[in-house]
């Protein structure tokens, strides 16, 4: 058996370590508050954003648009937004997954880090990363989307980059996240005019200025709406990711402490014992 | 029909917040296309806005707001404006406008090769609108 000494220092060790989960826990929840409310506000914007896209995909179906089929070239880029920190549990691991597992030729992808933890991950698997932002996660703007998205559909319309993915975190609620891959372009016209019919369409909508042009001005959006709406909400679940996390911690910390005071209040029991018998031996030896 | 049925719903929405949502009579605002002034019953049309200033009418009063980039949905008894960047005149600061006014200007009368004309243009564009808003 460990001595008394060697337990009540492992103990305090725990101890300590407890309280910084606590801490983080308590952070992370303040965060989440914050970042739940940023996604639930943004979902307005996104889900209108949404629904005009393929209204308008859905009556331009026949359209010939370079946004609406894959361009010429291999190469795919991917918009990877992942945490800058760690201890979040599996959440930047399950992003990298995403790539590292699914369908992808390693040399055609072109990869767009947010975050630093993704992006220290693929390019240890020898992934080729084209851009890295590690500060946008930190806080997510609009304007940050913008510049991405209009990086991307640079290259898009150079024909550097045939297709274009989004890797993130999906925010389902606090406890359930899915990492997700998303298609940005090009749009996939028949899937969303599937969707289109079952939301049942509003009434004919016309366009100014033309079907082409407007395309041409409302896709760029979409994409950068989309990005936005990535980065709220992979914000959104890497706090609560971590909140998890460190919840599961504290309350394996608890759990070590009190086995290890039953181990300590034992111990010493144990040795009190042995000092009784001691001295009733050693009296009796006396006597 | 009576006064108070001449009223729609306008929402405009923004990624970070719905910046404005209620029954207004008409609203004017700068398009690709040229300016448009829409009232009730309009017939569905998307539009694309163009940097300019916003009008909401509702009754006798009167709001202005800088819109600078977007697209707007509108129907019969609903408009929706999915505002990339919007902004109440008290949120604009006009310093900075001015100086993004005489930096586009600059940008174009120089026209340097390299220089997106396009984007300058767009820039020039926002900061008139934004110090306009603010004037009036």
């Amino acid at each position: 058996m460990a001595s008394m000494r060697d337990i009540k220092r492992r103990k305090g060790s725990i101890q300590s370590t407890q309280q910084i989960t606590k801490a983080m826990k308590l952070v992370s929840t303040v965060k989440l508050q914050r970042a739940k409310q940023r996604a639930e506000q943004s979902k307005a914007y996104f889900n209108c954003m949404y629904e005009t896209v393929t209204s308008m995909l859905a009556k331009a179906g026949g359209l010939n648009h370079p946004y609406l089929k894959a361009g010429a070239s291999e190469k795919k880029a991917v918009v990877v937004i992942t945490s800058n920190r760690g201890l979040a549990g599996g959440y930047n691991s399950n992003v990298v997954k995403l790539i590292t597992k699914g369908d992808f030729k390693k040399e055609d992808l072109e990869i767009y880090a947010i975050g630093k933890k993704g992006k220290d991950t693929l390019q240890r698997h020898g992934y080729m990363i084209k851009e890295d932002d590690p500060d946008i996660i930190e806080e997510p703007s609009y304007v940050d989307a913008m510049a991405i998205s209009r990086k991307l559909l640079a290259s898009y319309a150079a024909g550097e980059i045939g297709e274009i993915y989004l890797a993130y975190t999906r925010f389902k609620n606090t406890v359930v996240h899915e990492p997700t891959l998303l298609k940005l372009l090009p749009v996939e016209a028949s899937e969303a005019k599937a969707d289109a019919q079952e939301t049942g369409s509003k009434a004919m909508m016309n366009f100014e200025p033309e079907d082409d042009e407007a395309l041409d001005m409302i896709i760029p959006k979409y994409v950068t709406s989309l990005i936005y709406g990535g980065l709220v909400e992979a914000c959104a679940s890497e706090n609560g990711a971590r909140m998890q996390a460190m919840d599961s911690a504290t309350t394996n910390a608890e759990e070590m402490i009190d086995h290890l005071s039953l181990m300590y209040n034992r111990a010493r029991q144990g040795s009190i014992t042995q000092e009784l018998t001691e001295i009733i031996a050693g009296a009796n030896a006396i006597s | 029909m009576a006064d108070d049925n001449r009223n729609f719903t306008l929402k405009i929405i923004t990624p970070d917040r719905v910046f404005y949502e209620d029954e207004v009579s008409m609203v004017e605002f700068n398009t690709v296309e040229g300016e448009v002034g829409i009232y009730k019953d309009h017939i569905p049309m998307t539009m694309i806005i163009a940097p300019g200033i916003l009008t909401i009418t509702r009754g006798d009063e009167v709001k202005e707001a800088a819109l600078h980039a977007g697209f707007t949905e509108v129907l019969p008894d609903k408009v929706t404006i999915l505002a990339e960047i919007i902004e109440w005149p008290a949120e604009i600061d006009v310093a900075r406008a001015e100086e993004a006014r005489s930096r586009a200007e600059e940008r174009i009368r120089e026209h340097a090769p390299g220089t997106d004309m396009a984007r300058a243009e767009l820039a020039l564009k926002r900061a008139v609108a934004r110090i306009e808003s603010v004037r009036e």
